[in-house]
């Protein structure tokens, strides 16, 4: 099987914690494979390349039917965590550091690491001008390998013949 | 699964192109693959990443990820994608004379 006119594009449009993982895993599997990568930026997604954000994104157990309360330590089974337990004081930064701990254990990169090594890998990443003026952040917000700031037409462009994942 | 001559010898490939028996890999035959990879030479940064591969892949019985062969070989991101451009997960492996790498990172 031949990757090496292969082109995929990930827009990343959620910031927390679980979503910024799945085009981190995939991307880097698909340099791993020889596929071109792109990844483009969106909304809270930002997040993710925003320098002063990207080592503080988090998991809310608030309104997150799939948590259950065994991930928290506690043998309750297939109990969910319910929504007045998730949304006491502190339940956010248990839920996160949690989640920290089974990445480090699987010997998962964090996030700014991660996105690291696919720019290092030649993934090319890109920030969503519309919302970036929304939130009225401008590159130097941005980590180093974010290329530039484009709009959704030129995105479009650039893609041409990739497969596009949404995330 | 696929027979070719490489190096000398014949060699069981599977359909992906990994060799079937690790044990009738020799430096020889990691040249000749390579060059099938479009990797006209194997330096010694090359050979310090294969070293690693087979004796990670003696010590675990897979061939070892992308991270686990930057943080056990001491390469860095920019140096093993330099090395084995366009996919090294894959050309590492196979020159390695190993299966497929087992692991997402």
């Amino acid at each position: 099987m031949t990757n090496e006119n292969r082109k995929i594009a990930f827009i990343c449009s959620k910031g927390s914690l679980d979503m910024a993982y799945p085009a981190l895993v995939m991307g880097w599997a698909a340099l791993g494979n020889g596929v071109d990568v792109t990844i483009f930026f969106t909304f809270w997604g930002l997040d993710m390349i925003n320098k002063n954000r990207v080592d503080h994104l988090e998991i809310v157990p608030v309104a997150n039917s799939s948590m259950k309360l065994s991930m928290m330590g506690i043998p309750a089974g297939n109990m969910g965590i319910p929504n007045w337990m998730g949304a006491l004081p502190g339940m956010t930064a248990v839920a996160t550091h949690l989640m920290h701990g089974k990445f480090k254990e699987l010997q998962v990169p964090p996030v700014r690491e991660y996105l690291q090594m696919l720019v290092d890998g030649g993934a090319k990443l890109y920030g969503c001008k519309m919302t970036v003026d929304m939130m009225g952040l401008t590159q130097d917000d941005f980590v180093e390998g974010v290329i530039d700031i484009v709009t959704a037409s030129d995105f479009i462009d650039m893609t041409e013949g990739a497969q596009i994942i949404f995330i | 699964m696929n027979t070719k001559t490489l190096a000398g010898i014949t060699i069981d490939v599977n359909d992906e192109g990994f060799l079937m028996d690790a044990d009738v890999w020799n430096p020889a035959l990691a040249l000749a693959i390579a060059q099938e990879e479009g990797i006209a030479e194997l330096t010694p940064a090359h050979w310090q990443v294969i070293d690693f591969c087979r004796h990670h892949a003696t010590a675990n019985g897979a061939a070892p990820t992308l991270k686990a062969i930057m943080d056990g070989a001491g390469i860095t991101t920019k140096e093993l994608f330099a090395l084995f451009p366009k996919g090294p997960a894959k050309k590492v492996a196979k020159i390695s004379g190993l299966g497929k790498p087992e692991g997402c990172v």
